[in-house]
């Protein structure tokens, strides 16, 4: 039945009682008489499902919405940095749950494990049962390509690269740590979640270090040729707070690693021992899009219309967040929200047989360098017409000219404003 | 025309289109949604030194957006992302915003009683001209500030102070002899309205 009013709703919005042929006619009649409510499903409820979720609900309350996620409370990645750091006791304030979304916004959330997409039935197999769907949002984060390192194993060497366990684990193992140790931060190539985000960290476990374990550094294994973001202003503030501290080398690809040895090995040769090990392995669309056949020939990340983040692979699937290949706008949890809301707005258009909207993006990032000083880097985003792609707005896009305390203060109220969002 | 040709494909089964050249240029919603991240859903801040937007005097936003545009106001984001939008689209925002309903902030902790009282009188002898109804309404450019999030009063007000955010002569004028008590105890009046 889905499938049917599914293709009778795309004939309303095409104007369908008028040109149909008489193969479309047919659906038409089958469904007209099924009625019911439109059916969107979104896989993950992070920074873009749960906004996806909440938003075409916001904008028309006839269509449902089923938000499915793995786990009963989504921890923050951003400022989680800061609890390695010891700035946050906890990662209480980063934790949000579901039951808001369901509450406000009758959002029907499930609890469950996504195994497959149909998308010829525009169906989703769960680990609770099969759910049909008009349109599909995914929003499912980043997986790891642990194949590209040799060994590895997260409970030795976390990532703390998904928030929760590992970020506990991470920062537990630095408590351990006696003074004058080595930490060792391996970051992969770009691109990855969060441009700035391995810097922030070298920031944060630098301050650490400095505070509770005399004598002790940290090692930045960069396999990019250089840092790749703030770059200015992450060396700034490295010389002012953590000078002999942080010995950063670029382009050092870390390929296998020494669960036992505790040593990471460059290329297979140069090796490096530390008494901490934080790998940040390389990454790729999260397991359910490579699943799906939502990844493009990049064999990485999912290439989608960047008007309506519908999927160029599968109709009627939408990515969004870290797994979608969107043009210029970088993988973080602003650009997720954006998106989201980019993607919901069309939704609902494309369900009320109403015209699209080209997308208007923002994205911001704050990074903390020291206990009060925060820097940030901006952009505004809208599509290129010819080329069909995500470009920034000329003069949008910039860093702050200096470390600032008044960013740190601004953005302790924009985490809160964002998991707001995606909460209540 | 191109949509119903558009529909009439993806209805067929055919490759999933480009929808940019049919799509409609971004609408008010469209470009304001996208602020809710700092801002709040339309425009209403979670707090505590992040502005809310809901309600806000449209002159006053369009005059902050170009003056965060073009340097004449102090920000940290917004001298940045204000030149990401046209005037028209600042105009589109500002109305937006304007149409939400107010959003009070639920502040109650952090306002001082006793600063509050003391606000109060000095808001009546020199604020109370251009903030009008104890800040809620507004003429011309002056922005709403009643209800606004104490942090981000007393964060405007140091800048005021110190000069790096300029103020009318009239109003450099009015608030010449206020000590930098004075200023705080309107921070707390201001924020303690509803
Ligand atoms: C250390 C760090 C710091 C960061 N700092 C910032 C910052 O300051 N600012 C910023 O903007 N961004 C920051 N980011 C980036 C930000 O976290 C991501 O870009 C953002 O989370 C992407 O959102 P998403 O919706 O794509 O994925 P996620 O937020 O990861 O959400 C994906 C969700 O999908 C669920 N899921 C996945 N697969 C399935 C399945 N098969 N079945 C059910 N559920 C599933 C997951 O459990 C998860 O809850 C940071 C990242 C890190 C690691
Ligand atoms: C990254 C967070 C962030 C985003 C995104 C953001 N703002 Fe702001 N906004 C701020 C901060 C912080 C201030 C205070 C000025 C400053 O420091 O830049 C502010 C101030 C403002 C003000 C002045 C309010 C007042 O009462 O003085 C307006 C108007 C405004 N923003 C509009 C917008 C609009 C419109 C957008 C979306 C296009 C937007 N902002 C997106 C953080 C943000
Ligand atoms: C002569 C008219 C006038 C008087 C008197 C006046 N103001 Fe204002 N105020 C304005 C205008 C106009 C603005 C907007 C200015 C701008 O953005 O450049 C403003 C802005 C502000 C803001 C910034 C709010 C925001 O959202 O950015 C604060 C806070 C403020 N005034 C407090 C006060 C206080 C406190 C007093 C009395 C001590 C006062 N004002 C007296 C006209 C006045």
């Amino acid at each position: 039945m889905t499938m049917e009013r599914r293709n009778f709703l795309k004939l309303l919005g095409a104007g369908a009682a008028a040109t149909a042929s008489v193969g479309l006619a047919g659906y038409a009649n089958a469904a007209t008489s099924a009625g019911g409510k439109h059916k969107v499903v979104v896989i993950g409820g992070g920074y873009g499902g749960t906004i996806a979720a909440r938003y075409i609900r916001m904008m028309d309350a006839s269509i449902e919405v089923t938000l499915i996620e793995r786990n009963d409370h989504y921890v923050s990645c951003p400022f989680s940095n800061l609890y390695l750091g010891g700035i946050l006791p906890d990662l209480k304030s980063l934790t949000i749950k579901y039951d808001k979304l369901a509450k406000n916004h009758g959002i029907k959330v499930v609890q469950a494990e996504v195994t497959g997409i149909d998308a010829e039935n525009h169906s989703v197999t769960t680990s609770k049962g099969v759910f049909q769907y008009d349109r599909l949002v995914v929003s499912p984060g980043v997986e790891f390509r642990t194949d590209e390192i040799k060994g590895y194993d997260q409970e030795v060497m976390p990532h703390a690269w998904k928030a929760g366990p590992q970020t506990v684990l991470l920062r537990k193992q630095l408590e351990a740590m006696k003074p004058g140790g080595t930490v060792v931060l391996s970051i992969p190539l770009a691109p990855f979640r969060c441009p700035p985000g391995p810097y922030e960290r070298t920031s944060m476990i630098a301050m650490y270090l400095k505070q509770h374990k005399p004598g002790s550094k940290i090692i930045v294994l960069d396999a990019n040729p250089d840092i790749v973001s703030k770059k200015g202003l992450f060396l700034k503030g490295w010389k002012k707070h953590y000078e002999g501290i942080i010995d950063y080398r670029p382009a050092k690809k870390v390929t296998e690693v020494d669960n036992k040895n505790m040593s990471v090995l460059i290329e297979g040769i140069d090796e490096i021992k530390g008494d901490v090990i934080n790998i940040i392995p390389p990454q790729k669309a999260g397991h359910i899009a490579h699943v799906a056949g939502l990844v493009g020939p990049d064999g990485k990340w999912c290439p989608v219309n960047p008007t309506t983040f519908e999927s160029t692979l599968h109709k009627d699937i939408h990515v969004i967040g870290d797994s979608s290949i969107a043009g210029a706008m970088p993988k973080s949890g602003y650009s997720a929200n954006s998106e989201a809301k980019v993607c919901a707005a069309n939704i609902v258009a494309l369900m009320n047989g109403r015209e699209t909207t080209e997308m208007s993006g923002v994205n911001t990032c704050y990074s903390f360098l020291s206990e009060k000083e925060a820097v940030s880097v901006t952009g505004v985003y809208q599509v290129n017409k010819e080329k069909n792609v995500i470009e920034a707005v000329p003069g949008s896009v910039g860093v702050s000219p200096d470390l600032s305390e008044l960013e740190a203060v601004y953005a302790q109220s924009w985490v809160k404003n964002i998991l707001n969002e995606m909460s209540s | 025309m191109r949509r119903k040709w558009s529909g009439m494909a993806l209805a067929l089964g055919a490759l999933v289109m480009s929808a940019v050249a049919h799509a409609a240029p971004p609408s008010a919603e469209m470009l304001s949604n996208a602020c809710g991240g700092c801002h709040g859903t339309n425009g209403a801040s979670a707090g505590p030194s992040m502005p809310s937007l809901a309600g806000q005097n449209k002159d006053f936003f369009i005059d902050a957006m170009k003056k965060f545009k073009s340097g004449e106001r102090p920000g940290t984001v917004m001298s940045r992302l204000a030149k990401g939008y046209s005037d028209e689209q600042v105009v589109a925002m500002a109305e937006f915003f304007a149409q939400q309903k107010p959003a009070p902030a639920a502040q109650k902790a952090a306002v001082d009683r006793a600063k509050v009282a003391k606000g109060k009188s000095v808001y009546n002898s020199a604020c109370k001209r251009c903030h009008l109804e104890n800040g809620k309404d507004f003429e011309e450019d002056t922005p709403v500030v009643a209800g606004q999030w104490l942090k981000y009063l007393q964060i405007q007000m140091a800048e005021f102070q110190s000069g790096a955010r300029k103020m009318s002569e009239k109003k450099t004028e009015k608030v010449k002899s206020l000590t930098a008590d004075d200023w705080d105890a309107v921070a707390h009046f201001y924020a303690s309205q509803k």
